[in-house]
């Protein structure tokens, strides 16, 4: 890419140049801003603005699956011709979901979700000025933001948008004439993920060479909090894998206008028979889940770094199995790549390979595991802060509980014939990788909004933000599993077309109320958002007492971050509660020296001169005490 | 008391320890390998496609040397391999000027960078002059993206067809490759040129982007040896 090579360079990292003199307008300072904390902001309102307009498109399809037989004439109003009658179109309702899923996935969960905490957290946590190259994050954000308004813009075309689902499977995709929605909004689909690559991997080659080569003094890879490494193994995955979709979208774009046939073959449609030949539509689907596979790990992973650190801060404990927690974050992102095949049992994968990719998929379990063990084992026993950020970490634990348990149902070659594409699918990665991962990133927003806007979030309506929502989730995916074990497909149109599913309609009005007012309860955090930007409690500079050195910068978030010297790291960031201390948390930025009564010979390993030091102060400490006896 | 707390708050050195960059390389050089990684995986999945295609219709599959066998303005038939063993080794060839130019900024010596920069540009200029040529002469055959010449016949039109595209499709992408790496190579001369680099101090740039260049032509050799060799 011929922006990597345009940037400034001259020692190894720009970390000391920061200049404070020079005038910011408001084009600098809000709209083409080269800071890590303004590009974060811009990443998490898109992405909210993002979520906001595909829970949305959720609420119109559910309307239509609870009752089809209904009129709404108000749909009509702004639908237009894609709801006449009141009624919401077949083709119509497939854009719905397509659109729904493909901005749940990739701008919001995706960019919203990492964009947001890389920028924000990555430069804060590790001690650095700003990201290694603040022009290409500039970039990676407004490539984003194109691609968002070229999603979006799909709605404004004659044909529609996009309608093959998000997984956009060929033949269906690849052929124009096959369905509405795969003429120019399937065009534009491609297009705009192609943006979306480009600002993927510009922000990930971003993050990983910032992390690696600007952490401040002390700050070793052991002692990076668990959100950096998590936000590190995000970035990685999203490199290796983002880039095999684009030959995915490349050769389906030859397919759909070069009149190719990598993905078609013994094709008729409507009464005609195609000159393709040769190609496999399953080649698609191995490109495709190759991404698609690490592409949840890396919308699941920011979650896990975000409630690492919030359940340790707000248990007041360290967390428990600190490097048992980085090994089980490497595990999932190596076991990642090795398991795409799982999405594709039904294909007629032999049943030598799928039992392999089962197995692969199966081992995913132990060190997804170990992580849930471990947020409890860290709770357990805690002197636990309820705050939101609190309770919606808690939750995340839960969704991933409940949805990584089917996973283990799905992820069996044989179960999955069962239950693949239908409901009970739906409901498994809605759990683990949807509601887990937002409530990750809203765990994430109350608990840094202090940090990003120097205000406070009010309590009570995050609280009720978060159980309306909680409960609401549950109400929408639970039903939804008995539905898939009876068979009923995903993506149907109309549940009264088919007698084995009428059965199913009262359920399907319990799911989409439950899912509405779920819906409204996210106005209490958007009011709660915008309002607290102007109007919110003043926050202190360390209002949940944590030790990472965000907390060490001034509220008033200079550029630099840091006013003079970079803070020198002397310990790891989980000193919550450590015996012998006064207080119940020692900042990362605390040397030693200051905490005589409560270190432990274990913090010296490796300098037995400190740890000699230590052990006379105590032996000197222990007479002061008989002596005052 | 002070040497003590120095002892005591004494923080690491090493080269993982924070406050220095553990190869003792600058960020750009980092982000140019990073992205040559995620690179790597989007030609390695065509190339696995390609693999994956010609595998399950190996029998219909056309023979390279049929395919390629002609020289522009020279003969129409009978020399596989050498036109295509003439751009290769240009493209080659601009990789080892690459190298001197590097060379000459280690030692700053900017005229020579300017010398070897422009025989860079011109090699991989010509290189994507020679692919132009080869492509326009295949689709005067008839090949071209899902079409090929009428005189392949019954089950051979499909592994002929499937070539074709896969070679215009990877090829093309490689040659947009290249493309890019001139515009850059343009760009880092002018730079040159303007002095931008000697200011600087250092001719770091050139290494980066000397790094993509390689790259590119290191996938041109698997693109080579996949299409024109097996």
């Amino acid at each position: 890419m011929a922006t990597t090579t345009t940037l400034p360079a001259a020692d190894y990292n720009h970390n000391d140049h920061h200049d404070h003199g020079h005038k910011e307008t408001f084009i600098t300072k809000y709209v083409f801003t080269q800071d890590h904390k303004m590009i974060a902001k811009q990443f998490l309102i898109t992405g909210i603005i993002m979520a906001f307009i595909a829970l949305f498109l959720s609420i119109l399809f559910r309307l239509q699956l609870a009752w089809p037989e209904k009129d709404f004439p108000i749909l009509e109003v702004f639908l237009g011709k894609w709801a006449e009658g009141g009624r919401i179109k077949p083709e119509f309702f497939l854009a719905l979901v397509t659109i729904h899923g493909t901005i749940m996935v990739f701008f919001v969960l995706t960019a919203g979700l990492s964009g947001t905490f890389s920028n924000l957290l990555i430069p804060l946590q590790i001690g650095a000025r700003d990201m290694a190259a603040p022009f290409m994050n500039m970039l990676s954000y407004w490539f984003f933001f194109v691609a968002c308004v070229v999603m979006l813009a799909s709605f404004f075309v004659e044909s529609g948008p996009a309608s093959a689902g998000w997984t956009i499977y060929p033949p269906l995709s690849a052929l124009p004439t096959a369905i509405s929605g795969s003429g120019t909004g399937m065009t534009l689909w491609l297009i705009s993920i192609g943006i979306f690559i480009a600002s993927q991997v510009m922000g990930g080659i971003n993050y990983i060479s910032t992390i690696l080569n600007m952490r401040t003094k002390g700050m070793s890879l052991w002692r990076m909090p668990l959100t950096i490494w998590a936000l590190l193994f995000t970035a990685i995955l999203g490199l290796l894998s983002f880039p095999v979709l684009v030959s995915a979208v490349v050769l389906l774009f030859f397919d759909r206008s070069m009149g190719t046939s990598f993905y078609l073959s013994d094709i008729i449609v409507q009464g005609q028979i195609l000159a393709h030949e040769g190609g496999s539509p399953i080649l698609f689907e191995h490109l495709f889940w190759f991404l698609g596979h690490p592409e949840v790990y890396i919308v699941i992973l920011p979650s896990f770094g975000i409630v690492s650190e919030v359940i340790s801060i707000n248990s007041r404990k360290p967390i428990f199995g600190y490097h048992a927690m980085v090994y089980s974050l490497l595990g999932i992102s190596v076991l990642s790549f090795l398991v795409w095949g799982h999405h594709m049992f039904v294909t007629g994968m032999s049943p030598f390979l799928g039992g392999v990719f089962m197995i692969t998929t199966l081992i995913i379990a132990v060190p997804s595991a170990v992580k849930v063990f471990n947020y409890i084992a860290t709770i357990w026993r805690g002197n636990i802060r309820f705050t939101p950020a609190m309770v919606f970490s808690i939750g995340m634990v839960s969704f991933f509980i409940s949805g990584g348990i089917t996973g283990l149902f799905v992820g069996n070659a044989a179960i999955d014939i069962q239950v693949h594409d239908t409901y009970f699918i739906v409901a498994h990665f809605h759990l683990v990788m949807g509601s887990a991962a937002i409530f990750g990133m809203l765990a994430g927003v109350y608990h840094w909004y202090p940090k990003m806007f120097g205000r406070m979030m009010n309590n009570r309506l995050g609280y009720l933000h978060f159980w309306i929502t909680f409960v609401g989730a549950y109400f929408v995916f639970i039903p939804m599993h008995f539905m898939g074990i009876d068979g009923v497909p995903r993506r149907y149109y109309a549940f009264t077309s088919f007698e084995f599913m009428e059965k199913w309609l009262s359920v399907n009005v319990f799911i989409t109320w439950s899912a509405i007012i779920a819906g409204l309860a996210q106005v209490a955090f958007a009011w709660n958002f915008f309002h607290s930007m102007k109007h919110g409690k003043l926050a202190t500079q360390n209002p949940w007492g944590a030790n990472t050195l965000e907390w060490t910068t001034p509220i008033e978030r200079i550029h630099g971050n840091w006013p003079g010297e970079l803070p020198t790291v002397h310990r790891w960031p989980y000193d919550y509660s450590k015996p012998g201390h006064s207080e119940d948390f020692i900042p990362q930025t605390v040397p030693y020296s200051e905490t005589m009564s409560s270190n432990l010979p274990h913090d010296f390993e490796g300098n037995p001169e400190a740890e000699k030091i230590q052990r006379e102060w105590e032996a000197q400490q222990l007479v002061v005490d008989e002596e005052s006896k | 008391m002070n040497a003590t707390i120095s002892k005591l708050d004494e923080v690491k050195t090493g080269n993982w320890s924070g406050g220095t960059s553990p190869f003792k390389i600058e960020y750009g050089k980092i982000m140019m390998w990073l992205f040559l990684l995620s690179d790597a995986f989007t030609f390695t999945a065509f190339l696995v496609a390609y693999g994956a295609q010609r595998m399950f219709i190996q029998d219909t599959w056309p023979n390279p040397d049929h395919v390629f066998q002609s020289i522009p303005f020279i003969t129409d038939t009978g020399a596989p391999l050498v036109y295509v063993g003439i751009m290769t080794f240009i493209l080659i060839m601009s990789s080892v000027t690459m190298v001197l130019a590097v060379e000459a900024g280690h030692r700053n010596s900017k005229k020579e960078v300017v010398t070897w920069m422009i025989l860079t540009i011109l090699g991989g200029m010509t290189f994507l002059g020679c692919q132009a040529l080869e492509w326009s002469h295949l689709s005067h055959e008839g090949f071209w993206f899902g079409a090929i010449p009428d005189s392949y016949l019954g089950a051979q039109q499909m592994g002929a067809t499937q070539f074709s595209s896969y070679f215009f499709a990877i090829t093309g992408f490689h040659g947009f490759h290249v493309t890019v790496g001139i515009t850059v190579n343009i760009i880092i001369l002018l730079m040159t040129l303007s002095n931008v680099f000697e200011r600087r101090g250092t001719y770091l740039m050139i290494e980066k982007v000397g790094l993509y260049w390689h790259f590119v032509d290191l996938v041109w050799v698997f693109v080579f040896t996949f299409f024109y060799l097996v």
